[in-house]
């Protein structure tokens, strides 16, 4: 593990090395691959030697810097990148709060940015400047609609939630407000808490005190196990859903017995074993393998958000080559326009169709319902 | 709210309350001893609590090679004083014997299959991995910067805390753990639920007190400890060595900080980073006794265990304002009833 990460810190250092020669497409990466979000940072800045090296025969570097988590760090470094690299396009940063931040650097040194970030407010409501923005993530409304749906199936009436203090679970409080007053089931319960806390027995009382059909927790990473345990430590007895952030193999672990029957909806790199066929399964199975072969395990769906990034450039610099030089801003303009015409492009985690509109692209192709059985990941029949 | 959440917030209260009462008081302990506020001291939380995590889940823990370097470093500045000193049996001896500690420690964990060995021995190979780094921290990093300001010392704590959490980072990854705990068994006293790991908390809690009372009290070696944080200078000529003196006090600190983590990780979800908000709650407590009185300060840091089960009960988003908040009351009384005391040195 440690000789491993050692490595990623040498190739990381070669390839600043490299970058002083010319005439190539320049991609700036930024991850936050320590601090508190260190969780999606980490499997993102792996994915980096992953993502296409050559695109249409020109040689493609990927320069990759850390924000430590720190909106600030992060402006640096895209200034960094935009300044003195002159890069042709940035994948980065990783957290929402610094995404917020570089947004008008990017647009105002005319630089396409390709967010691996949740929430969707770095591209909703379309502004002058968020036109510089993508997002490779699914919106949290594409998520929260089938939860909804899935909800109203169950014939859920009464609904208790459990959100971070942070971007994200204020995030979901908002959608999730507006959704199930649309489809009729009442929030009878919002309770949030940070990351850090050691114990939530309070919240959770609230929440069970208010005893509502089924609760749902929006936290991101394994700090979405805790509310669940400790509400079935008190006996709780409703249905659990979770949101796509507790998507990852941590929470099987630490939840344990508890998190049993939790139902939720991500992306389809979870159950790549049981979906159907597609273009999306093909493609995230490879790279689930090279990930594995590379670093030993499985990577964690934010990688994939990365890798995504990759395959969008990879479809979109071509267009853009025919028009302009590398480097150039013209390159860039034509970069973004092309990005912004990216039509039914496959990726690990669904169908990208970019519209002036809808810089996320995602349809209800890069969602499925999912649901823990006998401590694994299952699709939920 | 009825009685019986009010008893479940207040056995939670108390639970966490415990756990900061005995970092309250290894924060006054260092304190007293050595001037050094000591900000890393969450970071022996986390590192225990994750440890174990680490041996139950089977991975490999990069811990002993961090204990490894640390004794490397510090045998060789040891070394170094001998050269220019001149040699000295007794030291050339310690110096061997911690080279063959960590050497033991890398080949235990290395041979034996972690996750299966009992629970207990876990417990006992993760204190024996973490408390040395205590004192080696004090070795390296405070010992010979000793007599500076208490300024710069909090500012080289502070550096050591920053620099502690990017390890843990690298040693245990972002993912944040959790352990078995000790006991599924749960007791029912009339309604009340009573879940067996909160009575091990405040049971090992209030052992850890009666101990360091006692090792306070009645030793010898406590009371070279007592007499360093009362007169630093008049304890030297007694004979007491600040060195020892201050990695004692550092060993105590981690031992306490390794054992809370190790207590408070099955009921938690515990991260790299977590330490810092877990130390700073207990520091709550230690101003509270003013960084100078042990029982004031194990009340406060129950108190504000309380006032954190409750305040998030009944304000979820504004607990952390609430508990810190607490601090400025208690600051202000202090200043106003105690009278400045001239530094002896």
């Amino acid at each position: 593990m440690l000789s491993k990460k050692l490595l990623s810190a040498v190739a990381l250092t070669t390839t600043f090395a490299c970058s002083v020669a010319q005439a190539e497409i320049k991609v700036g990466v930024v991850t936050s691959s320590t601090g508190p979000i260190a969780l999606v940072g980490i499997p993102q800045k792996n994915s980096v030697p992953l993502l296409p090296t050559t695109i249409a025969g020109e040689k493609v570097t990927y320069i990759n810097l850390d924000d430590s988590s720190d909106p600030s760090t992060a402006v640096k470094a895209f200034k960094k990148l935009i300044n003195d690299e002159q890069v042709d396009a940035i994948i980065g940063p990783s957290g929402t709060a610094s995404a917020m931040g570089v947004i008008q650097f990017a647009a105002g040194s005319g630089t396409p940015m390709l967010a691996p970030t949740g929430s969707a407010a770095v591209v909703l409501p379309m502004t002058e400047q968020k036109k510089w923005v993508f997002k490779t993530t699914q919106n949290d409304d594409l998520i929260a609609s089938a939860l909804v749906e899935q909800m109203q199936k169950d014939g859920i009436k009464t609904l208790g939630m459990i959100g971070t203090a942070d971007p994200y679970g204020e995030n979901w409080a908002k959608v999730m407000a507006g959704l199930t007053e649309k489809a009729g089931i009442k929030i009878t319960a919002s309770e949030s808490f940070q990351r850090q806390d050691t114990s939530i027995t309070g919240q959770a009382l609230k929440v069970f005190m208010a005893n509502p059909d089924a609760v749902l927790v929006a936290a991101p990473g394994s700090s979405s196990v805790l509310p669940q345990t400790t509400l079935k430590e008190q006996g709780y007895q409703g249905r659990m859903y979770q949101t796509h952030g507790a998507a990852l193999d941590p929470f099987l672990k630490l939840g344990g017995k508890a998190v049993e029957g939790t139902v939720l909806a991500a992306s389809l790199m979870l159950v790549l074993d049981e979906v159907a066929d597609s273009k999306s399964k093909e493609i995230a199975t490879q790279y689930v393998n090279d990930y594995k072969a590379l670093y030993g395990h499985a990577p964690a769906t934010f990688g994939a958000n990365v890798y995504d990034a990759g395959l969008l450039l990879q479809n979109a610099i071509p267009v853009a080559l025919k028009s302009a030089k590398p480097g150039t801003k013209e390159f860039r303009a034509a970069l973004r326009d092309a990005l912004e015409n990216t039509s039914e492009l496959a990726a690990t985690q669904g169908v990208y169709n970019m519209t002036p509109a809808d810089h996320s692209g995602f349809d209800e192709r890069g969602r499925v319902m999912i649901t823990v059985k006998d401590g694994q990941w299952k699709l939920l029949k | 709210m009825n009685f019986q959440i009010a008893v479940l917030l207040g056995q939670d209260g108390i639970t966490n309350g415990a756990i900061y009462a005995l970092l309250a008081l290894s924060i006054i302990l260092v304190f007293t001893v050595t001037r050094i506020l000591l900000i890393p001291l969450g970071e022996f939380v986390t590192y225990g609590a994750l440890t174990m995590a680490a041996f139950q889940s089977g991975r490999s823990t990069g811990v002993v090679w961090l204990l490894l370097i640390m004794i490397v470093i510090g045998c060789a500045l040891d070394i170094r004083n001998l050269l220019k000193n001149g040699y000295d049996l007794r030291k050339v001896q310690w110096i061997i014997l911690k080279l063959a500690y960590a050497g033991a420690m890398v080949a235990l964990t290395q041979l034996l299959t972690l996750s299966e060995i009992p629970m207990f021995l876990q417990v006992i190979l993760t204190m024996m991995l973490l408390v040395p780094v205590g004192p080696m921290m004090y070795r390296l990093f405070f010992q010979p910067i000793a007599s500076a300001q208490p300024l710069v010392l909090l500012i080289v704590s502070i550096a050591v805390h920053v620099a502690m959490v990017g390890i843990g980072l690298l040693l245990f990854g972002p993912e944040g753990g959790r352990t078995q705990p000790f006991s599924d068994t749960v007791f029912r006293l009339g309604s009340v639920m009573l879940k067996s790991q909160t009575l091990w908390v405040i049971i090992v809690s209030i052992a850890l007190i009666v101990f360091l009372f006692l090792a306070f009290e009645r030793t010898l070696y406590g009371k070279a400890l007592r007499a360093t944080a009362v007169n630093r200078m008049g304890a030297r000529l007694m004979g007491i060595s600040p060195d020892f003196a201050g990695k004692a006090t550092f060993a105590l600190a981690a031992f306490i900080g390794v054992l809370s983590g190790i207590l408070i990780a099955p009921i938690t979800t515990l991260y790299f980073d977590s330490g810092f908000v877990i130390s700073l709650k207990g520091f709550v407590g230690a101003i509270i006794g003013g960084l100078i009185s042990y029982p004031l300060a194990a009340i406060g840091a129950v108190g504000v265990g309380l006032v954190e089960a409750f305040s998030m009960f009944w304000a979820s988003d504004y607990k952390e304002v609430i508990v810190f908040t607490l601090i400025i009351p208690f600051l202000i009384w202090r200043s106003l009833t105690s009278h400045h005391v001239e530094d002896e040195e």
